[in-house]
């Protein structure tokens, strides 16, 4: 019961990069949650060398996702098999930041928090976005003029749409059904001449992000073959 | 050597290409665990080639020259291989794969010698020490190229900028050699680092400042390809190595690679896309026989994309890395590239007015 409620917390935790749920990536190795409540989550990633400042935040947007289930007394929240586990495990744990984490490391230090490489990606997941609501509308023979007119309060209700609002909200760019569908990265509107370029960027995002996210799947089954689908 | 299918033939330059020691002997005491776990990682890379192709895991640690020779010329098609190096020394004792491990191949195997081009590596940190290197290294090896990672941790500094004034200095040194072509290592990278990385974008000011140079950028970027495409479509002087987008997707993920591909011929174009085969990370042979017989599919969702002509795989197997390397491609082979050349860079795609076009 516990166990479902941590399982539907990770469900939040997302690869800042890939934009995908850790669970849905596979990255949870294990997790289980003691009579006492003690929530134990062990997580996995592609590659010994996975950049460690993606790895952080995962490991620490875990920590924070299962601590707050209600009944949990305690999240135990590792990462397996990583070239600098030692020190994300025991940064997560004691609750530090990402420099704290990395302070007098042999792996060298860190400078910065990690709030605007964040950003950076929920600007990629958010232009990303725009292809995966877009998309369905162009094949089902919507034009440029259409498009740049529409707000997302027209768009048929979906995950994706829901998704790329969060971004945007995440962002300070519109979000609500006034918005305009299609934005440049300040929020304001496409103009109808540049939607088709505007597009074919945002599908390059899109290809972008998830071809990143194939490597990975590969790297992951060749390295835990029972992880293979 | 060459390839030739259905009658056409193709003159293959494999522009990306290793020899490297990770032998446990070359392990660095104490630092065991990252030399593994740097060989592991590329051995995971390995698995996403055809299973027929894998090799096990200690002939992957250490090729013999035989084995480069049997893999490269013997059935991989290669009529010219170009050497990049990576040094690693602080896990491997003798590095992993040095300009000098590298170009000794030309002596273990002196009957492909002059198939064999070698080069160089700088790090502008490195100072005056590392221009004096460039040049040395410049003269024994006859270098027409370099490989430079930028990731890269020295002492203090947590990587460098190609648009810097000290990179400047090494790019204006490799004018001064005849060194044109600069391949930058753009790709994943290993030390806990603030901000992202990947970015490619200080290639975009470096390459407007040196038009005379050629900016290779290897595996395009990936995993930063949308910024590598958006900043490539404004240089008419770089250009995409394809090693790990064809090894790492064409088997594994052929609708991804499909779609990758059909980018980056879309914003670089296909004068500008060089085959590498990343060996010892993947062996040649599979990849030229599977890039050869391989086309854009059919499927609706690929109806943007364009197809692939013969020309094109020509160019992208051998013909534009010939260019960038003046080596002289027999007229049996040759079809016409722009790549060497200066073009006008695509300012309609990048102003946003090619979208007015488009719907003219």
């Amino acid at each position: 019961m516990i166990r479902d409620a941590v399982w539907r917390a990770l469900d939040t935790v997302y690869d800042p990069e890939l934009d995908e749920p850790i669970t849905d990536l596979d990255f949870v190795q294990s997790c289980t949650v003691s009579p006492e409540g003690v929530a134990t989550v062990r997580l996995r990633l592609p590659t010994f060398f996975c950049a460690p400042n993606f790895s952080f935040l995962m490991v620490a947007d875990a920590y924070d996702a299962v601590s707050a289930v209600p009944g949990v007394t305690r999240a135990d929240v590792t990462l397996a098999d990583h070239h600098a586990s030692a020190e994300i495990n025991g940064g997560v744990a004691a609750q530090a930041g990402f420099v704290q984490t990395f302070a007098g490391s042999d792996q060298g230090e860190a400078v910065a928090e990690l709030d605007e490489l964040r950003l950076e990606f929920f600007r990629k997941a958010a232009l990303a976005g725009q292809d995966r609501v877009a998309r369905p509308l162009v094949d089902a023979g919507a034009g440029p003029d259409e498009l740049a007119a529409m707000n997302l309060g027209e768009v048929p209700p979906s995950d994706d749409l829901s998704r790329m609002r969060q971004r945007r909200e995440a962002l300070g760019l519109p979000h609500g059904d006034d918005a305009p569908l299609l934005i440049d990265a300040n929020g304001n509107r496409i103009p109808s001449a540049q939607v088709p370029l505007h597009l074919r960027r945002a599908r390059l995002q899109r290809v972008g992000i998830e071809a990143n996210g194939e490597y990975c799947k590969g790297l992951l089954a060749a390295r835990y073959p029972a992880a293979a689908h | 050597m060459s390839y030739e299918k259905d009658g056409e033939k193709y003159y293959i330059v494999d522009a990306h290409s290793h020899f490297w020691d990770a032998s446990r002997e070359n392990w660095k005491p104490g630092r065991e665990e990252y030399a593994k776990g740097w060989i592991d990682c590329f051995y995971g890379y390995h698995q996403l080639a055809p299973p027929e192709t894998h090799w096990d895991y200690e002939k992957y640690l250490k090729v013999t020259p035989e084995d480069f020779e049997q893999d490269m010329f013997v059935e991989g098609y290669v009529d010219k291989v170009i050497f990049q190096s990576t040094y690693l020394y602080d896990w491997y004792t003798e590095g992993f794969n040095t300009v000098d491990k590298n170009g000794g191949l030309k002596d273990l195997l002196p009957k492909y010698a002059d198939r064999i081009i070698v080069n160089g590596r700088f790090d502008p940190r490195e100072g005056d020490a590392g221009l004096k290197q460039l040049e040395e290294d410049a003269k024994k090896w006859n270098l027409k190229g370099v490989k430079v990672y930028t990731a890269e941790w020295y002492k203090d500094s947590r990587g460098w900028r190609l648009d810097s004034p000290e990179a400047y200095r090494f790019l204006e040194k490799c004018q001064e050699l005849g060194i044109k072509n600069i391949h930058a290592h753009k790709g994943p990278t290993i030390w806990p680092l603030d901000k992202d990385a990947f970015s490619p974008v200080d290639i975009d000011a470096a390459a407007t400042d040196h038009q005379d140079l050629n900016f290779i950028v290897e595996h395009a970027a990936i995993p930063r390809i949308e910024d590598f495409c958006f900043m490539a479509v404004q240089e008419p002087n770089v250009y995409a190595g394809l090693s790990v987008v064809l090894g790492g997707l064409m088997h594994a993920r052929p609708k991804f690679f499909a779609k990758v591909m059909g980018e980056l011929l879309f914003w670089v174009g296909e004068d500008k896309l060089t085959f590498g085969s990343d060996y010892n990370i993947w062996t040649p042979k599979w990849q030229v026989e599977g890039f050869v017989d391989w086309q854009m599919p059919d499927d609706e969702a690929f109806t943007d994309y364009a197809k692939l002509t013969t020309a094109t795989k020509k160019k992208i197997l051998g013909l534009n890395a010939a260019k960038l390397y003046d080596i002289e491609v027999p007229a049996e082979f040759a079809v016409d590239t722009t790549a060497g050349e200066t073009g006008a860079p695509g300012h309609e795609l990048v102003d946003d007015t090619a979208g007015a076009g488009s719907q003219a």
